[in-house]
């Protein structure tokens, strides 16, 4: 495998780890609680659902959606999507934003589980629709990643096989350690997960631009795919410099950004 | 109606997310950088370059919005 496709494997995992870790919180709070029946069979659902959205998604775009501008749009999505979570990574490590702390989401769950009423019927409607709309929307974002770095990478196979490693490996450590997963430094993840796609979002939005000038051709970076990794070390280098500099600026009057 | 409201409130809040001023940002960079192109300002790598500065720039402003001092209109 050459060093981009290595790129966008490890691109896909991780961002796709990140959104198992959250899914799966949310469905080992409703197992724990409303009972593991209705907490697996709201996630089938949700997986079978998904499979739909993924199929319908993909033909639609890549038979309808010209490659330029597909390259646009999803370079933008992405981006928009890459600095949203390098935002709050930098508001966190800067002390600006409170921790995401999965122990503490985990126990919000339960609470509400635990204070939902009883159905009459023999499936736990609430654990079901929990698990469901948890898995559903965490696993939209997956193959949102998958279908955008697949398409944009001209290989689908190598950034779903990036997510399938997480998709397989975070409900088997959950299922080892038999808790929510807050060993695991998802904030660390977040930042990384946000370095990658600013750096990829960077790089296929501004290329896309090309489809405004006559014969509608992609800008060619210099280096071209080596330009990810300058893209990434100048994204990575700037976060440092925000971080000290929002630590540095006020301390005593720092107030926590709410969004 | 209601599910079509739900249909577009799920798509906003997927794309556009907490804070709509990211998603501000990077659609201003690109258009400057599509205006840019349009009147010929620079070459393809000057072009690719000026897109990179333009997006960071954004990203920088709002992260100022977020974090400048707020005033305490209690006082």
């Amino acid at each position: 495998m050459t060093a981009a496709v290595w790129g966008v494997v490890i691109a896909a995992f991780v961002a796709s780890f990140v959104e198992m870790v959250e899914a799966t919180t949310i469905v080992m709070a409703m197992g724990f609680t409303r009972g593991w029946r209705s907490a697996l069979l709201g996630t089938l659902a949700a997986v079978g659902a998904l499979a739909v959205v993924t199929v319908a998604a993909g033909y639609a775009i890549a038979t309808w959606l010209p490659e330029s501008v597909l390259q646009l749009v999803v370079g933008c999505l992405l981006l928009i999507f890459g600095l949203q979570w390098l935002r709050k990574a930098i508001l966190r490590a800067s002390g600006r934003k409170a921790v995401h702390d999965e122990d503490a989401i985990y126990q919000k769950e339960v609470a509400a589980a635990e204070a939902a009423g009883k159905g009459a019927g023999g499936l736990d409607m609430f654990g079901f629709m929990v698990s469901f709309k948890g898995v559903f929307l965490e696993g939209t974002e997956v193959v949102f990643i998958v279908i955008t770095f697949g398409l944009n990478a001209h290989n689908v196979p190598a950034a779903a096989l990036g997510a399938l490693g997480a998709i397989i490996i975070v409900p088997a450590i959950a299922l080892a350690a038999k808790r929510p997963l807050s060993m695991i430094n998802e904030n660390m993840l977040k930042y990384v997960v946000g370095l990658l796609l600013a750096s990829f979002g960077t790089y296929w939005s501004v290329a896309g631009v090309g489809v405004f000038r006559a014969g509608h051709q992609v800008l060619s970076w210099p280096g071209h795919d080596l330009a990810i990794l300058v893209l990434l070390a100048v994204w990575f280098a700037l976060s440092r410099v925000f971080i000290a500099a929002l630590r540095d600026r006020s301390p005593r009057e720092q107030e926590k950004v709410t969004a | 109606m209601r599910y079509l409201k739900a249909f577009g409130q799920f798509w906003y809040e997927f794309v556009i997310g907490d804070d709509p001023k990211i998603a501000a940002a990077v659609v201003t960079a690109l258009a400057v950088l599509v205006a840019a192109l349009s009147i010929g300002l620079f070459g393809e790598v000057g072009l690719t370059v000026l897109g990179g500065v333009l997006i960071v720039a954004a990203f920088a402003v709002t992260l100022f919005i977020d974090t400048r001092p707020r005033v305490n209109r209690d006082r």
